[in-house]
């Protein structure tokens, strides 16, 4: 049986594309077959971001539809045997995503997945909904932001109610924080609010603090997922984010401006 | 910071008003999504009962949910008019 992991914000634009690409290939790196699927049926994005958009021939909505197979949809990765990726349709309706159909879907995934990991639109809407009803896990992701923050807060409160798990009373989906865009210099200065502020709201399990960082738009145009730029601090920050929803105990990273001196008078950017 | 930062007088910490801001923000959103959902018909058709016998604003009932740690409450607050034309809707 596959975990199911939602990465879910409310809020728009805050990095659940950039950061499912990188867990998706994070977790299929320490060798675990793994699928990460896009639910934003319209916009779709994840293609991009994962650089396999020319080679999108069936979508998730030919799979729900019976016109194609899971196999034929499924989308291998360049960089790496054990990663599939299934991209929404860009043209058809969003009504074209059903309970049942996801659930299918998902079902037969399970039996060769190991991690599924499902990339939700922005909104409280149908995709959205739907993303997050058969998850086992779910990673939100928040901007240290006044309105990322208050969208996250509600997306938990539908994890908790709306989800599969909470209408069969089983146990509830496990919800993580991923602070996205963290600017520690801004904390520091006192213009962003920084990780305790969020917990204070939040109180959610840290996976770790994304710093805000020029790789993850350099990646995003050259269609690599940031966890393969080794050198950059989001990528390693996202490797740390994998190793830690694995079970590996690594210190947290990137919470405090550490600059350099001569960094600090000049105003270096990393 | 830059090097001309340090000669700017002191920004004001707008990380401490956005968090006070969150904070009074989450606690509405929360009490109101944990409201039961019959809570809005439930003062419609309280309205039309009330207004059968005195005549009332749509404004003048208010039903509120509160929950704390031990109990629920339902608190229904209905404002009557200053003089009451009670005798002619007034069944007998």
């Amino acid at each position: 049986m596959a975990r199911v992991i939602v990465v879910t914000s409310g809020k728009g634009g805050v990095g659940k594309t950039t950061t499912s690409a990188a867990i998706a290939m994070g977790l299929a790196k320490k060798g675990h077959k793994t699928a990460v699927i896009d639910f934003d049926v319209g916009l779709r994005n994840l293609d991009l971001i994962m650089g396999c958009e020319r080679r999108v021939v069936y979508d998730f909505i030919n799979v729900i539809n019976g016109e194609a197979s899971i196999n034929q949809a499924l989308i291998r990765d360049k960089n790496c045997n054990l990663l599939y990726v299934l991209p929404a349709s860009q043209t058809r309706d969003k009504d074209a995503l059903t309970q049942e159909g996801v659930g299918k879907v998902l079902d037969e995934l399970s039996q060769d997945f190991k991690y599924i990991v499902c990339d939700s639109p922005a909104g409280i809407e149908r995709g959205a909904n739907l993303a997050l009803y058969f998850a086992d896990d779910a990673f939100v992701v928040t901007n240290p932001e006044i309105s990322s923050v208050r969208d996250s807060d509600r997306m938990l409160g539908l994890l908790s109610s709306k989800s599969r798990r909470a209408e069969r009373n089983e146990e509830p989906i496990k919800e993580y924080l991923l602070l996205t865009r963290y600017d520690p210099d801004r904390v520091h200065s006192g213009e962003m609010l920084g990780l305790e502020d969020v917990q204070d709201i939040l109180s959610l399990h840290l996976l770790g603090i994304i710093p805000e960082s020029k790789s993850v738009l350099t990646s995003s145009n050259a269609g690599i997922p940031v966890i393969l730029d080794e050198k950059s601090e989001a990528g390693q920050a996202y490797a740390d984010v994998v190793a830690r929803y694995l079970g590996e105990e690594r210190p947290h990273r990137f919470i405090d401006g550490k600059k350099g001196f001569f960094r600090k008078l000049f105003g270096g950017k990393s | 910071m830059s090097l001309l930062d340090y000669f700017r007088a002191s920004k004001p910490r707008t990380a401490s008003i956005a968090k006070e801001r969150l904070q009074i923000l989450v606690a509405h959103d929360r009490s109101h999504h944990n409201q039961p959902s019959y809570l809005p018909q439930l003062q419609k058709e309280l309205l039309e009962v009330v207004r059968r016998y005195v005549n009332v604003d749509q404004d003048a009932i208010s039903v509120n949910f509160e929950q704390d740690e031990n109990q629920e409450t339902l608190e229904l607050n209905i404002v009557l008019p200053d003089y009451q034309q009670t005798d002619k809707n007034l069944p007998g």
